[in-house]
């Protein structure tokens, strides 16, 4: 009982606890053990979360008994119990991942330590995606940003480009941070709170507010930052590609997905759009960039010749499909919004997965170079891979098809067709840049013999873990979507 | 005239915009990349003195009860706020410098340019190294 009725803390709590266990370990092989052991509790913790929100709706968590708006309240409701889930289960299986490509990228003394920030880097993500207070969520933001920096880095044994990345990333992100406290402190001079269920109540005795707006701007500012929302997405593309292939899998599966959705809560839960700014701001700034993203991100990908940064390039496009399904600003649109988040976190977790291990086995980087024929000498890993790069274009009996449908849906119910046309041809584009990894690799003969490495059983298990969750929610999609329909039912009301 | 007036009683509310606007000024701005922390630094140190304005109430003294019924507290909770975020600050500054010092190590330079060229440069070399294997 003790366990179950403080599931929420205990979620951040014992991988921060294990984290600071990690560090001080002498071997890779327990650290990891000790890591794996620490993200299945949790995993086993958020199934029971699941449990407990769906008989109850709403389940708030206050920390030390001091009940909110005074105290910290973690709040779980329909909108992010699956999200805990997801990161949950991708931490899982990362984490196996991590096992056996993490050895050939980062130094073997170094291990222990990589896991622990690998651990520091979970915690501040259920902590992320589950906290109601607007300042500590401020606090996991760069707990979250500083320990990703950190697993970025540590590319650096493999590529010194590694380290500017990183460093990138660092400055824009507390540039973002920075951003967020501004709009945080604005907030609460206007209110006088921080908790976000109190800041909805203050607001509504309060109307609309100039300090309130102001204070809302810099928020979204700042978490577009952190999601990689097109015009502030530049650390992105950078950071992934250099990071070490467990941690680019980790980060583009989750960490991004975390501040779309708290992206999503600010923008539908906490304003009270008494002079439609929400709406304007929808439609006149979200809408574009998100289209613009989709066609950037969608283009760049197809001149790219490194594959790491060619999917990182493809994420910034899949983010515009979910920022542009939030700006139909319906029902359905944003239901449809955290269905893609769902999915596109299994896509890409899995694509990062399979280019990894694509590029231990050729002993370099992985691009339409180096992976002339590799297809032919790695058919294991190469199905899983292909498979999911189906997924991302929208093949039906795959996760994506179940995203692109309910994706139309929403705009069919808009009655607006020239948004139809974007989603179809951004496809149909996407489809050339994965054609083109699919020939390199399938088709070409290699220009000289190749000397592969045998892929590892622990990689490929992850890889297909992931692949088939990607099969079966795309022919059983009713998990996914009644998830999508509770999280807009959450955040807007139920329709 | 009284706007005006108004505008010059809160003088702390225009540091923090100069500070502010010249931390961001520094990030954009210099070349070298410490001194880029050091902008993020007096960019963050804006905020922190942003929200202590906040807190202070004219008058008002430290929130310790003093058994005399009508004394004027100021509000503790932006303080306490900030003080997580000095903390979070140093943290950031601190991994912001030691990536400085492994950049120096790897690249034998802190400077924008040079770095980028140099980045440019790895990836040239990447590809020519392709192109011999091939």
């Amino acid at each position: 009982m003790l366990i179950l009725n403080n599931i929420p803390a205990l979620l951040v709590a014992i991988p921060l606890l294990a984290s600071a266990v990690v560090s001080v370990l002498p071997s890779a092989r327990i650290a990891w053990g000790v890591a794996f052991v620490t993200t299945l509790c949790c995993l086993y913790m958020a199934f029971e979360l699941t449990e407990i929100v769906s008989a109850s709706l709403t389940l708030s968590y206050a920390f030390g008994g001091w009940e909110p708006p005074w105290g910290i309240a973690f709040v779980v409701d329909g909108a992010n119990v699956h999200l805990v889930l997801l990161v949950a289960f991708i931490s899982v299986i990362a984490t196996v991942y991590a096992l056996s490509t993490l050895k050939h990228e980062i130094a073997v003394e170094d291990l222990p330590k990589a896991y622990a920030v690998w651990l520091l880097t979970i915690a501040s993500l259920f902590g992320l995606s589950m906290t109601g207070d607007a300042f500590n969520l401020f606090v996991f933001l760069e707990i979250s940003a500083l320990s990703s920096i950190t697993l970025i880095a540590l590319g650096a044994g493999q590529d010194r480009r590694a380290l500017l990345a990183a460093y990138n990333y660092l400055i824009i992100g507390a540039i973002g941070a920075t951003f967020y406290v501004i709009g945080v402190g604005y907030l609460y001079a206007a209110t006088g709170t921080l908790n976000l269920l109190d800041i909805i109540k203050r607001l509504n005795e309060i109307g609309t507010n100039q300090a309130a707006v102001t204070g809302l701007a810099f928020m979204l500012a700042g978490i577009m930052v952190k999601a990689g929302v097109f015009p502030v997405h530049i650390w992105l593309p950078a950071a992934y590609s250099f990071a070490p292939s467990a941690v680019s899998s980790l980060l583009s599966a989750i960490a991004t997905k975390v501040a779309i959705y708290y992206l999503a809560r600010i923008l539908f839960g906490i304003f009270i759009d008494t002079t439609h700014l929400i709406d304007l701001f929808l439609l006149f700034v979200l809408m574009p960039v998100s289209v613009i993203a989709i066609f950037y991100g969608t283009i760049a990908a197809i001149y790219q010749i490194d594959i790491k940064r060619l999917f990182a390039l493809s994420s910034i496009a899949q983010i515009g499909y979910i920022t542009f399904a939030f700006s139909i600003n319906t029902h359905s649109g944003i239901s449809a919004g955290f269905i893609h988040l769902i999915n596109h976190a299994l896509i890409k977790g899995a694509l990062f997965m399979a280019v990894g291990i694509f590029a231990i086995g050729i002993g370099q980087r992985a691009t339409m170079n180096s992976l002339r024929g590799v297809g032919r000498q790695m058919p294991i890993t190469f199905t899983g891979f292909v498979i999911a790069g189906l997924a991302l274009i929208g093949v039906p009996l795959t996760a994506g098809f179940i995203s692109k449908l309910y994706l139309f849906k929403a705009i069919f119910e808009t009655g607006n067709g020239i948004y139809v046309a974007v989603i179809a041809v951004s496809s149909a584009l996407s489809v050339i840049y994965l054609w083109k990894i699919f020939e390199v690799m399938w088709l070409q003969e290699p220009l000289q013999p190749l000397k592969i490495e045998k892929e590892s059983v622990v990689a490929c298990v992850s890889l297909w873990l992931l692949v088939f969750t990607i099969i079966t929610f795309g022919i059983y999609s009713a998990g996914v979507s009644s998830y999508g329909m509770n999280a807009a039912n959450a955040l807007i009301g139920v329709r | 005239m009284s706007s005006l007036y108004s505008v010059l009683l809160n003088w702390n509310y225009i540091v923090v915009i100069m500070l502010m606007m010249a931390g961001l000024y520094i990030i954009i701005s210099n070349q070298n990349f410490i001194k880029k922390l050091v902008g993020l630094s007096i960019f963050q140190s804006s905020v922190f003195i942003f929200y202590i304005s906040l807190g202070k109430v004219s008058g008002g003294t430290a929130p310790i009860l003093t058994g005399v019924s009508d004394t004027v507290y100021s509000n503790p909770l932006p303080h306490v706020l900030i003080l997580t975020a000095i903390v979070v600050g140093v943290a950031t500054n601190a991994l912001g410098l030691a990536l400085v010092v492994r950049i120096h190590e790897a690249f034998d330079s802190i400077e924008e340019k040079k770095l980028l060229a140099l980045k440019i440069e790895d990836g040239h070399q990447e590809n020519e190294q392709k192109d011999n294997k091939l």
